[in-house]
């Protein structure tokens, strides 16, 4: 966060970077709440006093250090990963329409939750309780992030690169049918896959632990990090192709790079949270619409946005139905699409 | 096992003998009635848990084919395959040119089955009296009324026999059971939490929370279960999960973990009920012999 407003302290406006401060102060805020929120919702609902009594009680490393925490704080992870990779996204695609899942990782990382969970369930004859106990653990996780990341390998060989947009944004398209279609068949083969993928399709916090943690807060940092490093020849790719050429810019390099950090962080998301919807594509439009900026700004934003929606997300899926909870994507796809819905009356009545 | 198929063929004679050339007329599960020109011949089944009960009932030679998830008794292998209840092959059903087609709720397939003029019989099973009733209403309709109470006594003594090895120990133990994929939970109101009931196990998941909630797995934390269950090749990640080193069964290792077979037959509510109950008490003998705190 300090980054951000460090970022928004280097714009040279000054109407927009009192803007960006007042974003920037009410994300850290937003967060702040999110996670206390986070901290305060049990398996009761969210409550302060709950949360006080629990404190208190013999239970409060277990439930609130061991569950609430790392739930909330990956939360917060994956949900910047997200709004990070949409950023980029958008900004690659120059199109605000653009979404993280575009180039195939969505799908890919689909297709390796479910081959995974087919082999499990035929593994129980296949490879006996062992063989299928190991998939299990190195399994989902693993096996959605290599998914995730060879979606967007064969979107990239199929567009023979990423420099142009349209090849790229249609060889998208294909892999994610492909893929999307060659899981249907394998769980039309092996229905019991059915559910496990339907759970990873719908996004899931609920077993986020420390260690979890560990690998996504490494993952954002040193994307932060590198983002941080090509922010100018992003903003010099918005100007349009033509004009980063002529700035000397390698494009087809620094576009091959900008698809490469947004699918790792997708993939990186994806693979511990499921195909949570919208966040990514609707964090950066808020950043947007609330105090546009220079790209180094935008994503690191979009970052904080995407970490204080799905916090939010989290913490409504947990309290609407306590103690029981909905899939968190579902909140999203719902808090997002009346976003979206919003802006079109917007734009309407304009 | 064996003895029980012994009865099944001993049933199967009976039956072919029994069917009479009667009209049969029930009611379904949306209190339409359904009748028959006499007790059907040709039999399509779309759910494992109404193929199982016919085939208990003694009337397994009257199948003609079965849904893809079917496939006990062993012999239903040998059917053709329609599909499932949500992709059933209209053109195979209609081909077998059967007297009557078994299914649960709705779906399209029934619709379409139905306007091709094909009688469709929907019956729900989502407790043991759905089970006991669609026992009985199956058996009028297949001209053998006398069989579904047969069928349901000798659930009733697995069930008890099954009640009466369950260690001292382990009787009003909290239970946790977990159906796979979302984590659901089986919860007392569902029929996995009547036999646990029966068993004289409390669950660790009220009634109120409805058959099978998707929980906060933090709730599970806090119920503290002594006793966990649920498919074998999904519990080794159980500890894995954030704070779950906690729950005394995980801790304390009193774990049921069934396998592919047996998870299936527990959670599947027709005419084997008896013997899921008799898997689980024989999981809870294995732990107590290994000396229940």
């Amino acid at each position: 966060m300090s980054r951000a407003l460090a970022l928004a302290g280097a714009a040279p406006d000054g109407a927009d970077t009192r803007r960006r401060h007042r974003l920037a102060l009410g994300l850290v805020l937003a967060l702040l709440l999110g996670g206390l929120a986070g901290l305060a919702t049990g398996s009761d609902g969210l409550s302060l006093r709950a949360l006080w009594a629990d404190l208190q009680g013999p239970d409060a490393a277990l439930l609130i250090g061991h569950i609430r925490a790392p739930r909330t704080l990956g939360a917060a992870l994956v949900g910047a990963l997200l709004g990070l990779a949409g950023a980029l996204a958008q900004g690659l695609f120059r199109n605000p329409l653009a979404d993280p899942y575009l180039l195939g990782s969505a799908a890919g990382a689909g297709l390796g939750v479910v081959l995974v969970l087919a082999a499990a369930s035929a593994g129980g004859v296949v490879l006996g309780l062992a063989g299928a106990a190991w998939i299990e653990r190195l399994g989902l996780v693993g096996a959605a992030f290599v998914g995730a990341l060879a979606g967007v390998g064969l979107t990239l060989s199929l567009a023979r690169g990423a420099a142009h947009t349209l090849r790229l944004l249609l060889a998208g398209v294909v892999v994610g049918v492909m893929a999307g279609a060659v899981s249907d068949l394998i769980t039309v083969a092996v229905p019991e896959a059915l559910r496990g993928k339907q759970a990873f399709l719908l996004g899931s916090t609920s077993f986020l632990g420390w260690p979890a943690l560990g690998l996504l807060a490494t993952g954002l940092v040193a994307l932060l990090a590198l983002v941080g490093r090509f922010a100018r020849a992003l903003d010099a790719l918005t100007l349009g192709e033509d004009s980063a050429a002529s700035l000397g810019l390698d494009l087809p390099r620094l576009r091959l790079l900008l698809v490469l950090m947004l699918s790792a962080a997708t993939a990186l998301a994806v693979s511990q949270a499921g195909l949570v919807a919208f966040v990514g594509l609707v964090a950066p439009h808020l950043v947007r619409r609330a105090a546009p900026g220079p790209h180094g700004w935008l994503v690191a934003a979009s970052a904080a946005m995407g970490a204080a929606l799905l916090v939010l997300a989290d913490v409504l899926s947990r309290a609407l139905v306590a103690p029981q909870e909905l899939p968190v994507g579902v909140v999203t796809a719902v808090l997002g699409g009346a976003y979206l819905v919003w802006l079109l009356k917007q734009r309407g009545a304009r | 096992m064996r003895r029980w198929f012994c009865s099944l063929l001993a049933g199967l004679a009976l039956a072919g003998g029994a069917a009479l050339a009667q009209p049969v007329e029930v009611l379904d599960d949306r209190g339409q009635a359904l009748r028959l020109e006499r007790p059907p011949q040709r039999i399509v089944s779309l759910l494992p848990s109404l193929t199982e009960s016919v085939a208990a009932l003694g009337a397994g030679a009257r199948l003609v084919g079965v849904d893809r998830y079917s496939n006990w008794p062993p012999e239903v292998a040998a059917l053709p395959r329609l599909g499932g209840l949500d992709d059933a092959q209209i053109e195979a059903i209609v081909r077998l040119k059967p007297d009557v087609v078994l299914a649960s709720s709705s779906a399209r397939a029934l619709d379409r089955l139905e306007a091709l003029g094909l009688p469709v019989l929907r019956l729900k099973s989502d407790s043991h009296a759905d089970v006991r009733r669609s026992l009985r209403l199956l058996a009028r309709l297949l001209g053998t009324p006398a069989e579904g109470e047969r069928v349901w006594a000798r659930i009733e003594a697995q069930l008890a026999d099954a009640q009466a090895r369950v260690p001292v120990a382990l009787r009003g133990r909290l239970v946790y059971f977990e159906l796979g994929g979302g984590p659901y939970a089986a919860g007392a109101s569902s029929f996995i939490g009547e036999t646990l009931a029966r068993l004289g196990l409390v669950n660790a998941v009220p009634a109120e929370l409805g058959p099978f909630p998707k929980l906060n797995p933090e709730f599970v934390v806090r119920a503290r279960p002594e006793l966990v269950m649920g498919a074998q090749r999904e519990q080794a990640a159980l500890r894995a999960r954030p704070g779950w080193q906690a729950v005394p069964a995980l801790r304390e290792g009193r774990l049921c973990g069934f396998d592919e077979a047996g998870y299936e037959l527990l959670i599947r509510p027709g005419p084997r009920l008896g013997e899921g109950a008799a898997l689980i008490a024989d999981c809870l003998q294995r732990l107590g012999a290994g000396g229940a705190r």
